[in-house]
């Protein structure tokens, strides 16, 4: 996984063509037809499938999660995940002391506490004075807020304009194509540099806005061509026949025949998005002080790297960690979704 | 026959434009993938309509169902014109005229079990079906094309090919239409199935008192189930009659080969068995030939043939078993040797 | 060359071309293990068409992949079974040895032309090439050798097209590219996989006509592959019907049309429609094929046999001596060939 790996420097304008490729080749997986006479490992299934009767009834969705859980980087990194939104929503449950406390005088740079697990000092202090253990905890939320939250801009803003584009064809994809060919033009994370610069109170939600606006393209031309080979299929030309609405052949025929590429660009990208915001708030234009940041702590702690470096190493591994994780997510239910790999 | 026809068809035709450009468009010609079809359909009957790949029998059938706009022509059902039906006008057509599919592994939502798609068309056209009764209609309609009612849950990759179909048929079935347009349902299942769903399509045929408009490449499936047959050839029906008239007694050079190229399940004499093989390819529809359009493949094209269309009427001279036919020079010639 | 129509070639003297004995193949599946041929044994004479008829999953591709050695393994796995080409086993070969058969001596035509062939050199370069690897040919040579083997399949202007690409072809013409690339080394067996069936039917009997023609005339073995009655009928000298990866039944050509000896073959025969009846009632063969994870015990085709009894599903049914050269694997193979009819059969 090399376009994964999440430093600070990552740029995200790199891993997104690779994983727009990946996607496609799932859209256009789904959409292939088995021939009359197939080849020999579909003869097999072709012939199997008499008899499938006989079992439960699975639904595909179903039938992704019975796949999903045989899969060791699934199980990882859900628990993960799991445990990663568990901090971020309680993270009293996790430790007591506050992240904002600050002994100069008896913490500063204090070293880690290797034994003294779920204490102030386990991880050591920074160079506030500050409990890391603390402040990893508490930085979770910001990281996890900005990524769930700009991801489920993106998902919608770029499902719903790929989806009129790629079913209206014609000058309305024409023009919305281009609007998408902008956007795709400007790097997400200068274009977020600037936007930021412009802000003044700069929270969780001005970093959603600004990743957001930037960000939606990458689904946009995914759902537009999933939703090109999928408004082809007979079942869709079959409820026209019917006479079905427009909005009624979106809804139940399209959309959930071309969606799973984006599901997995989505829960990819979910880890872009907080790298870019943890980037952003290193580069001192993303999040400000007193919110506690995996990022800002990151950048604060760059200064005493020499004297203290794991002051920089536990917010780094956390950050490092939870983009791992989503990607890792986003493979699995790739694979899963997947029905070449099956 | 002096019923008045099911469903009529005028001088169809449907060019699609071949343009280039994106936002401006410039049209450089047109595909005339029907160009000028005429028929009609009686009651309880089955028209054939059966051609090589590329004759435009698929575009007619879009075209009836009103999946495609008419270039030009008329679609008339039970005297109403519903050529340019839009609204609800349209949507009265679609309980009337409905389609069943060539894939059966394409034709099915696959993220709908088949209770929905088979109740689909009562949810768009709840006038047919109360909310409270669909499931048993549903259930009734799994029951009449032979698969278990029981099994209204289950998902469609959970049946083979031939179940399938079955489903595809169960949905035409539920808006209780008086036309069902068949686009080669049979073509992609085995052989084995492939009766099974032949014989349950006739038996529906009586059940229900359908007319079918049935559209196939494999002639001795369209001689078993027709009882009138189109043939057609670049855009067009380059003859019509009864099942007896075009496959005892075919007409056009055309009918001719394309009968006697079909390999016949029977090895007896067939070192003797004549075969007439047509030479080349069937020219581009953007780019037809003038005149009658099959003459640079026939062994009977003159000058003629190249200046002046030959129209598909019955001529004379041509006995009690005279149909129409769009050639020329026509004459019977017997290629299949019918044994009841 | 003479036609070889009559029956008897399946007593011909000598060494057949090609040998297939109790081959067993199947796939290993995250879902269990898909037995896909189990127990198929067949010959091939030089000169002989050999037709093997099967629906989509009775094994008939997967058996002539496995003698191609062009199976997916893993998935797929050959635990039992040889098939000797001109006497020797090609399971025990090298698959260097193998390769070196591979389009010298056995060349396969299959269904999609389109796939078959690279869209992005020109049919000329890519009929070439085989002179160029196997014969060490040059350039120029390989391409006139090109034009001559587009003229040997019937190619209008093969001079002018030979620089053309594959999707400027029609399917029919592209079909006669493949049969032309089959047959440029001179193979002495081709397996043609559903030769036509992607094809028209003016342009199916072309083709078939060619294909039938320049096997007489090079005097090779024929493999053909279908599920068409029809396309059997018309070029076959023997014949065997396969059904859930066992052959079930094996004659020559024409006694199989006339008395069908097994249930399975005579419910095809009678399932159908024929362009030469009227009035026919179509035999539908009830059921669906068995799934090859769970095939039914005793005879396979039991749960859907209007002959079957007890014993049917319990024993699997041997091979029955029904005459030259024919058997069938029925436990009520006599009662079927004379006609009896079963319950169910009209």
């Amino acid at each position: 996984m090399p376009e994964t790996t999440p430093t600070p420097q990552h740029n995200p304008e790199h891993a997104p063509t690779q994983v727009e490729q990946r996607a496609m080749d799932l859209a256009t997986s789904e959409a292939v037809a088995i021939p009359t006479q197939a080849s020999s490992r579909e003869e097999v299934v072709a012939a199997g499938d008499g008899l499938l009767s006989a079992e439960e009834a699975r639904s595909l969705a179903s039938d992704a999660w019975h796949e999903l859980r045989r899969n060791a980087f699934f199980v990882v990194s859900a628990i993960l995940i799991v445990l990663l939104i568990l901090i971020a929503a309680f993270p009293g449950m996790f430790t007591t002391t506050d992240p904002r406390d600050a002994n100069l005088k008896d913490h500063y740079l204090g070293a880690p506490q290797w034994s003294h697990f779920f204490q102030a000092d386990w991880f050591g202090y920074d160079g506030q004075g500050h409990s890391i253990y603390s402040r990893v905890i508490y930085g979770a939320r910001a990281s996890i807020i900005v990524g769930i939250v700009t991801t489920a801009f993106v998902a919608v803003l770029g499902t719903l304009i790929g989806m009129l584009a790629g079913y209206f064809g014609g000058w309305i994809d024409a023009v919305l194509s281009r609007v998408v060919d902008i956007f795709f033009a400007i790097p997400l994370l200068l274009g977020a540099l600037v936007i930021m610069q412009a802000i003044k109170d700069r929270n969780e939600w001005t970093v959603v806005l600004a990743l957001g606006a930037l960000g939606w393209t990458q689904i946009a031309r995914i759902m537009r061509g999933s939703v090109m080979q999928v408004k082809n299929a007979d079942y869709v030309t079959a409820a026209r026949a019917l006479g079905a609405s427009t909005w009624r052949i979106l809804w139940k025929h399209i959309m959930p025949n071309a969606i799973a590429p984006v599901i997995v660009v989505s829960t990819i990208s979910l880890g872009v998005f907080i790298s870019s915001e943890a980037t952003l708030s290193f580069l001192g234009i993303g999040l400000q002080e007193p919110t506690v940041s995996w990022g800002l702590d990151i950048s604060s702690a760059g200064d005493v790297l020499r004297d203290a470096p794991h002051a920089v190493f536990f917010p780094s591994a956390f950050l490092s960690i939870t983009v791992l994780s989503f990607i890792m997510l986003g493979d699995a239910v790739r694979d899963a979704l997947d029905p070449k790999l099956r | 026959m002096s019923t008045e026809p099911v469903l009529r068809v005028e001088n169809l035709v449907k060019h699609f434009p071949l343009t280039r450009g994106v936002l401006i468009q410039k049209k450089i010609g047109a595909v005339r993938a029907v160009d000028g079809v005429s028929f009609d359909l009686q009651p309880g009957e089955t028209l054939g309509l059966v051609g090589e790949s590329g004759c435009g029998k698929s575009t007619v059938a879009k075209l009836l169902m009103n999946l495609e706009r008419v270039s030009a022509g008329r679609i008339v059902f039970k005297g109403q014109d519903i050529t340019h039906a839009s609204g609800s006008a349209l949507k009265a057509v679609r309980r009337n005229i409905q389609m069943v599919f060539q894939d059966p592994y394409t034709s099915l939502n696959p993220r709908m079990t088949v209770g929905d798609i088979i109740g689909e068309p009562y949810d768009i056209h709840p006038e047919v079906a109360p909310k409270g009764d669909r499931r048993k209609k549903v259930q009734d309609l799994l029951d009449v094309v032979g698969l278990n009612p029981e099994h209204i849950n289950r998902y469609p990759h959970q049946f083979s090919g031939g179940q399938r179909q079955r489903i595809g048929i169960a949905r035409g079935l539920a808006l209780n239409p008086e036309v069902i347009i068949c686009d080669e349902p049979v073509s992609a299942l085995d052989v084995s199935v492939q009766a099974q769903v032949i014989n349950l399509m006739e038996r529906l045929q009586g059940e229900f008192g359908l007319s079918y408009i049935f559209i196939a490449h494999d002639l001795s499936v369209v001689r078993h189930i027709s009882d009138r047959v189109a043939v057609m050839y670049l855009g067009k029906i380059v003859e019509v009659g009864t099942e007896d008239q075009i496959y005892e007694h075919p007409t056009h050079p055309y009918t001719q080969a394309l009968l006697s190229a079909v390999p016949v399940p029977d090895p007896e004499g067939r070192e003797t068995r004549e075969r007439i093989i047509l030479t080349g390819d069937v020219p581009s529809p953007a780019n037809p030939p003038s005149g009658c359009r099959f003459r640079t493949r026939c062994w009977k094209a003159q000058d003629i043939c190249a200046k002046e269309e030959p129209l598909l009427e019955v001529r004379a001279g041509l006995g009690d078993t005279a149909h129409a036919s769009a050639c020329h020079f026509a004459e019977v010639m017997e290629i299949v040797h019918t044994t009841n | 060359m003479t036609i070889e129509t009559s029956d008897p070639v399946l007593v011909q003297p000598g060494v057949p071309l090609l040998e297939v004995e109790d081959l067993h193949v199947e796939f290993h599946t995250r879902d269990g293990v898909a037995k896909a041929v189990n127990g198929v044994s067949y010959k091939v004479h030089p000169g002989e068409t050999l037709a093997v008829l099967g629906e989509s999953g009775s094994g008939k591709s997967v058996t002539a992949q496995a003698v191609m050695g062009i199976l997916d393994m893993p998935p797929a796995r050959i635990p039992r079974g040889a098939i000797k080409f001109q006497g020797r086993d090609l399971l025990k070969m090298s698959n260097e040895e193998r390769r070196k058969l591979r389009g010298q001596r056995m060349a396969m035509i299959f269904q999609d032309s389109l796939s078959a062939l690279n869209p992005v050199y020109s049919v000329g370069f890519q009929l070439g090439e085989m002179f160029r690897v196997h014969r060490g040919m040059s350039r120029k040579d390989a391409k006139a050798k090109a034009v001559e083997l587009m003229d040997l399949v019937k190619i209008p202007a093969a001079r002018t097209r030979v620089n053309d690409y594959p999707h400027q072809f029609s399917g029919g013409m592209r079909q006669r590219i493949m049969i032309a690339m089959a047959l440029a080394l001179e193979p002495d067996l081709i397996i043609a996989d559903e030769p036509t069936t992607a094809l028209d039917v003016t342009v199916q009997a072309q083709v078939m006509g060619l294909l039938a023609e320049l096997q007489r005339e090079f005097h090779m073995g024929l493999i053909l592959i279908t599920h068409d009655l029809g396309v059997v009928a018309d070029v076959a000298d023997n014949i065997v019907v396969m059904y859930a990866g066992r052959i079930v039944e094996r004659a020559p050509v024409h006694a199989i049309y006339r008395q069908p000896g097994h249930p399975y073959t005579k419910g095809l025969l009678a399932s159908i429609p024929r362009l030469d009846l009227k009035g026919q009632d179509l035999y539908a063969i009830k059921g669906l094929p068995p799934n090859l994870m769970r095939i039914p015990s005793g005879c396979a085709f039991n749960p859907r046999c209007p002959y079957a009894r007890d014993v049917c599903t319990t024993e699997l049914p041997a091979a029955v001596p029904l005459g030259t050269g024919r058997e069938s694997a029925c436990h009520f193979a006599q009662a079927v060939l004379e006609g009896e009819v079963a319950a169910d059969v009209h």
